[in-house]
């Protein structure tokens, strides 16, 4: 779960690390109030979506798609450049490298202080998987694509991995600062930034921290310029605020409520709907749809104990999307029941009056039965007895494929 | 022999009391896994499908000298579940093998839970967030975990999975061309886990009953990268791999926890590529696994 860089400040200002003044708005009018109210000459007019590289974006009109504004994120040096930016922003698709084509339509702003900046590293937290602990990222090179610093200067990086028993400590943190080139009043300023940093990491469950720039003022101040947050959804059972910090507008809305019927489903831009029990086979799913020739309209796992309620809902997902063709069942009843599968595809197909091709392949418990009761249905069903049988038949049925 | 886990081998289950604990454990007894007892604190002295309930691990491993458990507890508690395990086997009987199914724990209790275990040398953990594993015997065998027993046979094919439907996907192939298993494993599909590839390569390697290995992984991380690696240098006996996620979008979680691409990399096409400079024969369809495997089979001079 991603939350916006306004969210993530308060969280980081809580914990005790520095960030400047700013103000969340939703409206020019609280922008010009937010200008007025933080008396710094110079701001910062900050787009809030949930994506990187906003900077060097791009604002559009979300009718016309007509370009707006060169770039999301603004420096505004009179209250007349906040009005116009406030308003070529809000409202406006913000489209970045990593939004895609299409962009995210802005909302919220951000309307932050300006300070006087002496040098920007890069600094990030997260988990890493191969040392199973958390893992403290730095670099000189701040304001940079972290990846392309990593391919091209990968010296630039300093790493440090927190053993989860002895915790953050103290050398860590000293040796980290010296690496960046840190002394002085600056070294203890980014100490006790990075206990602070590291506290909230761990108190908030997060899956990652990035901090990009993280900056040194001319006052020798560690600051939090920019803040991208996210967080382990494992552990949002003990974030009773995270609700809050959730901004709806960024997730897809089929995927939530799938999420809510205890379904995992991921839209894609194919036109073969899958539905699928286990995570891994439902990738290998899709792959193989992709492998005959046909394209993946979605992943979804239904889980290892669905019901026929939960069948007919998945369908229902799936046909949602207008594009969809044509419908590939592959379950491998483990402690589901190929049986109780086939009824819930019989039921669906039924209220739903489906009138697309469909394919279902069963395997696994309960499988002789499951497939009788397909059998003497008399719906339009096709059975498959394997993966590759089973996409195969679904590309030629929508005339698909080579 | 198998791997980790003997045919006869004495097991608890953590969790007895609860909806799926109870479920499982009723399936594992019916496959023929010699479950000693469970574990459920506050509920020690009950008994639960014929076996006695224990407050606790040290309770439980000092009363029936077991070789491993199953943990079915919920998200919250399974992070100390498992340190709870490691504790007491490590202190009753110096040795143990851990399961856990659970899916869900928050990623910073499975880094402590790891770290924990990590420190107890004869201690294994396998999981969270899989299947469990298998060991198929003559006749019933030892089932840790919520596969569907009916589908193994006991053989000569050792088989390794992130994931739970597609490492049933892969005994299914490894019967449709009558071969059957030494033992199965799944590692799971979290970003931070127990036992990883190259232990479950290298334990297949040394034990005189698998004859060939499956491999399966799916996107995210590097995990299969480093085993591909380690099994070029290592590993004598024929793999063969297949990994999920080809056509997964980047940046998107698809299912399990760690099954994401991020900054471009953990590819499916990265792991393939890793695979085949590694001498693993790779089938891009799991549908083909029987016949590669087969001809890996007969290349090695073993059909």
């Amino acid at each position: 779960m991603n939350i916006h860089e306004y969210q993530g400040k308060a969280l980081l200002k809580a914990a005790g690390v520095s960030v400047l003044e700013g103000v969340h708005c939703t409206s020019i009018e609280d922008a010009l109030a937010a200008y007025d109210s933080l008396g710094s000459k110079v701001v910062a007019v900050k787009s809030q979506i949930h994506a990187g590289g906003r900077g060097k974006g791009t604002m559009l009109n979300p009718q016309t798609r007509e370009e707006v504004m060169q770039g999301g994120v603004k420096i505004a040096f009179s209250r007349e450049e906040v009005e116009t930016y406030a308003t070529n922003i809000l409202g406006n698709i913000l489209v970045t490298i990593q939004t895609g084509d299409e962009g995210k339509l802005v909302n919220n702003l951000y309307i932050e202080s300006g300070c006087a900046i002496a040098h920007e590293y890069y600094l990030a937290l997260l988990v890493d998987r191969e040392n199973k602990s958390v893992l403290i990222m730095a670099s000189t090179e701040g304001g940079m694509d972290i990846e392309d610093v990593a391919h091209n200067t990968p010296e630039r990086i300093h790493k440090i991995n927190v053993d989860p028993n002895a915790g953050l400590l103290g050398f860590q943190k000293r040796d980290l600062g010296m690496a960046l080139g840190l002394s002085g009043s600056a070294l203890k300023s980014f100490f006790k930034m990075l206990g602070s940093m590291y506290e909230m990491f761990i108190a908030q469950d997060c899956a990652m921290v990035e901090i990009n720039p993280l900056v040194k003022t001319e006052d020798d101040e560690i600051v939090a310029l920019d803040s991208k947050i996210s967080f382990d959804e494992n552990a949002e059972f003990r974030h009773k605020t995270w609700d809050e910090l959730r901004d709806l507008s960024e997730e897809e809305d089929v995927e939530i409520r799938a999420k809510e019927t205890g379904l995992s489903y991921v839209k894609l831009d194919g036109d073969i709907g899958c539905l699928v029990n286990g995570a891994g086979l439902a990738m290998a799913t899709m792959d193989v749809i992709k492998l005959y020739g046909g394209e993946p309209a979605n992943f979804l796992d239904v889980g290892g104990g669905a019901d026929e309620e939960q069948v007919k809902i998945a369908f229902s997902i799936i046909l949602e999307d207008p594009k969809v063709k044509g419908i590939l069942v592959n379950i491998f009843g483990g402690i589901m029941r190929c049986d109780i599968i086939a009824r819930g595809v019989i039921g669906a197909t039924e209220a739903l009056g489906l009138d697309v091709p469909l394919v279902v392949r069963l395997a696994g418990t309960n499988v002789d039965e499951g497939k009788a009761i397909l059998a003497a249905s008399n719906l339009n069903i096709h059975p498959a007895d394997d993966l590759a049988e089973g996409a195969q038949k679904i590309v030629s049925l929508i005339g698909g494929g080579e | 022999m198998a791997i980790w886990i003997e045919e006869d081998a004495k097991v608890l289950v953590q969790g007895i009391t609860g909806k799926q604990g109870m479920f499982h454990a009723g399936k594992m007894i019916e496959y023929g896994t010699n479950i000693v007892g469970g574990v459920t604190p506050g509920k020690g002295g009950q008994e639960v499908l014929g076996v006695p309930v224990f407050n606790s691990m040290v309770d439980a491993i000092t009363e029936t000298d077991a070789d491993a458990t199953v943990i079915y507890v919920p998200p919250p508690f399974a992070g100390e579940a498992i340190i709870e395990a490691a504790n007491a086997f490590e202190t009753v009987k110096g040795t143990g093998v851990i399961i856990c199914i659970t899916e869900g724990i928050p990623t910073l209790d499975m880094v402590k839970a790891a770290a924990y275990v990590a420190n107890r040398a004869n201690v294994r953990l396998i999981g969270p967030n899989c299947p469990g594993i298998i060991t198929p015997g003559e006749t019933g065998g030892a089932k840790l975990g919520i596969m569907p027993g009916h589908i193994h046979a006991k053989g000569r094919i050792g088989i390794v999975s992130k994931s739970g439907t597609l490492t049933y996907e892969a005994v299914a192939q490894t019967m449709s061309i009558d071969e059957g298993q030494s033992t199965c494993i799944g590692i799971g599909g979290d970003p931070v886990n127990g036992t990883g590839f190259i232990e479950c390569l290298e334990a297949f390697e040394s034990d005189p009953q698998t004859e060939a290995i499956v491999m399966i992984g799916e996107i995210g991380g590097n995990a299969e990268q480093e085993a591909a690696a380690w099994a070029k240098d290592n590993c004598s006996k024929p793999i063969v791999g297949f990994v999920a996620g080809a056509t997964a979008p980047p940046g998107k979680r698809m299912g399990h926890a760690g099954a994401i691409i991020s900054g471009g990399k953990g590819t499916a096409e990265e792991k393939f590529a890793a695979f085949e400079a590694a001498g693993i024969a790779c089938a891009r369809d799991p549908s083909e696994l029987g016949q590669v495997l087969l001809a890996s089979l007969k290349e090695a001079g073993l059909r």
